[in-house]
């Protein structure tokens, strides 16, 4: 069933990683994915290599958790590897056969390139195990207010998130029940070819969209009525602080991030 | 004392869709006045008018005509609309759509984020409101992780954290279950008893107005009845009437009535049922004694 | 034979996860045909697993449904064919409208097994009849309707199938007493007219006391009992253990009972308890 479907990514926890700010953790993960895309050689690999693991054991999550995040992105893994290992030119061929043939330069930019998207997956998985859904929409938002200024509406987004992420679960318990209710009358889903398939789920989506446009309308009585006029003068509840480990976790990814840079620069 | 809420010859209507220049009356010319501290139900079936008076008490609707007084403002002036919201607050029928926050005291919290409360203030506020309708050790959950009552009281919990001064509630509990029902109502008549605040309960269910002290009776946009539940619900022919139920004790006390047995036709309670009943027969051992 | 039979019935949600939970705990149930069952029972107490066993929509972790005794999950057995005999009416079943007309979506169920246009159309005009929709309403889009009349268009929807086994889970909720009234004496005239069998899910003890011939009392995944209305009631103080709400006319002979005026039998409707009480006054016997 739908509702079996685990919802984002967060995995509560008591932990360091977890108590942390949210806008650090985010600008930290930023500061992250810049450092492995300037590294070109082995050490920013371990770099980040190095912050991942740090990180994971602070933050005891499962390493199990981390590779299970990489496992949907395999194929991506698999279409990059191939395709460097095959089309790169350069250095000792190593193998040939017909037109194809693997060259040294390609074998190395292969495994970085491949290594390279574990880490980055495996990062920025790290926050979502660790943020909730809701904390980090508030660490955007607050991230993003400078952009206020610019007439951007931060704060109607960051709302929008909001309701989406509560209503998910909502809609989702509904999707299972109008199938139900449509198999019920003897709706076909699951047999047919592409086009009659598509049809089938007419008697989903339109109950659906009806559902939710109705909840959408009584929602938005109920905020009004709970006087919500957008985010002018607006308090909010949680407020985000940030403290002495927020800083260590910051100066560390600086460290090694200047360390790559400067290792770029004169080796 | 001033009426906390004062609706003067009230009419409402709306143009017809298909018909633009025929309008159809909802509501057609209520006077009404709510004291403070009220436990009042207003009963009526389905297209009644009832919930559309019921939108009219905090500005989500405006009168086509005639004038609504809540503390002496009219709700017409669209300057007092977030004072009016703030005094009278609402509680809609499905208890998801209302919720806005993903964590309960998040939206608790949301009406006194609107407001601009400041925060330390606000940590005060929710917390009291979600310990006023018992639902403080559930601030932390997720609102998919509730039943049904427990979000209805999560709902009420966010209209009491602005202070209001009277909460209109239109058919709370009609989505929910037999228990949900008793905890919601549960709730709100507390909530009257302890905090003192007027409580407007809109409903269709007759054991629900029961509770209430006043009962006001709406059919075809008028108002039928304005009583206490006693004498309401004693007018059993013009209450089936309506299409509204009266409870089984006072149908018992009708039909036996009717046969010519003394008894009192204000009987609502179960209790005050079983004791006529048994006198009636304490009566016939005497009678039958005697003769 | 019955037309209906549980053997021995499980349902386990989420499996080997921290939410487990058993939802259906080894019931057995025979349904006869024709009978009108109402079935009472907590949120939670396994009321709609059942139902949603009962024609085929969930698979049962262990036990049978036998239809017409007939295993329904056998290897060749076809559960579409299943879902047409055993129709599901779910709560709020308007919310599963989605045709442009009233008439198209009515024909939904009976499209789906196949019927020819003629026969399509006899059996929306009839269902739609059934339960009171005009004529001209058929041609109306749905969303046009009242709340009442969407309900009604939902379950005619599921009765245009003509199945013989009509599940209807709470198909009063939600509505003002006009609806709830409308609605049920629309199911007993149809239950009469047709002779299918009905089973209805209710939380309103007063409403099924009124129509079912027989009641199934569920309470925590398993039968509490299930057995004629004045048989159930009998066992008023059990019931009322399980928290289940008794007709409040119920709850009154039952404290009657408690001073010492009793009678030979339950009382859970209004007249019948007038008729009772009535006949003592007048010098029946009525003491214990």
């Amino acid at each position: 069933m739908l509702k079996d479907i685990t919802l984002g990514q967060y995995f509560p926890m008591e932990s360091v990683v977890h108590r942390m700010d949210a806008r650090f953790k985010i600008i930290i993960t930023l500061l992250y994915l810049v450092m492995l895309f300037l590294g070109q050689r082995i050490y920013a690999l371990l770099a980040g290599l190095l912050f991942t693991v740090v990180v994971t054991l602070c933050s005891k999550i499962p390493m199990k958790m981390i590779l299970k995040s990489i496992k949907p992105i395999v194929p991506i893994l698999l279409v990059t590897g191939i395709l460097n290992l095959l089309l790169l030119d350069g250095g000792d061929v190593l193998w040939q056969w017909k037109f194809l043939k693997i060259t040294e330069e390609g074998l190395h930019t292969s495994a970085f390139m491949v290594a390279r998207i574990c880490l980055l997956i495996a990062g920025t998985s790290l926050l979502t195990y660790t943020t909730s859904p809701i904390t980090l929409t508030d660490a955007i938002e607050q991230l993003l207010s400078p952009l206020k200024k610019l007439k951007l509406p931060v704060h109607e987004l960051a709302m929008m998130m909001t309701i989406a992420l509560r209503f998910i679960p909502t809609l989702i318990e509904e999707t299972d029940k109008i199938m139900a209710a449509q198999k019920a009358r003897g709706a076909d889903l699951e047999s047919g070819n592409l086009l009659q398939r598509a049809q089938a789920l007419v008697p989903i989506l339109i109950p659906l969209f009806v559902s939710a446009f109705r909840r959408a309308e009584e929602l938005a009585l109920a905020m009004e009525c709970r006087c919500y006029h957008g985010g002018e003068g607006r308090t909010r509840l949680r407020i985000l602080h940030s403290g002495l480990r927020d800083y260590v976790a910051l100066s560390f990814i600086l460290l090694l991030l200047s360390a790559v840079i400067l290792l770029n620069l004169f080796c | 004392m001033e009426p906390l809420i004062k609706i003067e010859n009230v009419r409402f209507a709306y143009p017809n869709e298909d018909e633009p220049e025929q309008v159809t009356e909802v509501l057609k010319g209520i006077s009404l006045e709510f004291r403070r501290g009220e436990l009042i139900a207003v009963l009526g079936h389905n297209g009644s008018g009832k919930s559309t008076l019921a939108k009219l008490l905090n500005a989500v609707l405006l009168p086509t005509e005639g004038s609504v007084l809540v503390d002496g403002m009219s709700t017409q002036k669209e300057e007092l609309l977030f004072d009016i919201r703030q005094r009278v607050g609402m509680v809609f029928q499905n208890p998801d759509n209302q919720i806005v926050a993903t964590i309960v005291e998040e939206d608790v919290a949301f009406a006194l984020e609107n407001m601009g409360v400041p925060q330390p203030e606000m940590r005060e506020r929710v917390d009291e409101a979600l310990k006023a309708v018992h639902m403080y050790e559930y601030r932390h959950h997720a609102p998919h992780q509730l039943s049904g009552g427990q979000k209805q009281r999560v709902a009420i919990a966010g209209i009491i954290a602005m202070r209001p001064d009277c909460i209109v509630l239109d058919e709370p509990t009609a989505m929910l279950d037999p228990h949900g029902r008793s905890e919601v109502l549960r709730t709100i008549k507390r909530l009257n008893r302890e905090y003192g605040i007027t409580v407007i309960l809109i409903t269709h269910e007759m054991d629900e107005a029961a509770q209430c002290r006043r009962v006001v009776v709406m059919d075809h946009g008028s108002v039928k009845m304005d009583d206490t539940p006693q004498n309401v619900f004693a007018q059993v022919a013009e209450m089936k009437q309506i299409g509204l139920d009266v409870p089984q004790v006072t149908e018992l006390v009708d039909l036996l009535r009717q046969k010519g047995y003394d008894l009192d036709p204000h009987i609502i309670s179960e209790e005050d049922c079983v004791a006529a009943i048994y006198d009636l027969f304490e009566k016939r051992r005497a009678n039958g004694a005697d003769s | 034979m019955p037309i209906l039979e549980a053997k021995d019935l499980t349902y386990t949600y989420s499996i080997g996860s921290p939410f487990e939970k058993t939802a259906v705990d080894h019931i057995s149930l025979q349904i006869e045909q024709g009978e009108f069952v109402g079935i009472i029972g907590h949120t939670g107490s396994g009321k709609s697993t059942l139902m949603q066993m009962l024609n085929g929509l969930l698979k049962p972790t262990s036990g049978k449904i036998l239809l017409d005794g007939n295993d329904i999950w056998a290897k060749k057995a076809d559960r579409r064919q299943v879902r047409f005999q055993v129709g599901l009416v779910f709560q709020y079943p308007e919310y599963q409208l989605f045709e442009e007309t009233v008439y198209r979506d009515i024909a939904f169920g009976p499209k789906n097994m196949g019927l020819s246009e003629s026969e399509i159309d006899q059996r929306v005009r009839e269902t739609a009849a059934a339960v009171g929709l005009r004529e001209e309403l058929l041609e109306k889009a749905p969303y046009a309707l009242s709340g009442g009349q969407k309900r009604r268009v939902a379950i005619a929807g599921v009765m245009a199938m003509e199945p013989r086994v009509l599940i209807l889970d709470e198909p009063t909720a939600g509505l003002d007493p006009k609806g709830r009234e409308k609605i049920l004496d629309q199911l007993a005239r149809y239950h009469k007219r047709t002779g299918c069998t009905i089973l209805l899910v209710s939380h309103s003890m007063e409403d099924v006391a009124r129509y079912a011939s027989k009641l199934l009392v569920l309470n925590r995944a398993k039968i509490m009992c299930y057995d004629t209305p004045s048989k159930v009631f009998a066992q008023s103080d059990a019931l009322a253990q399980t928290g289940l709400a008794l007709p409040q006319i119920t709850r009154v002979f039952a404290a009657l009972r408690e001073k010492g005026i009793c009678f030979s039998e339950e009382v859970y409707t209004v007249k019948f308890g007038a008729a009772l009480l009535e006949d003592a006054l007048k010098g029946g016997a009525f003491k214990c």
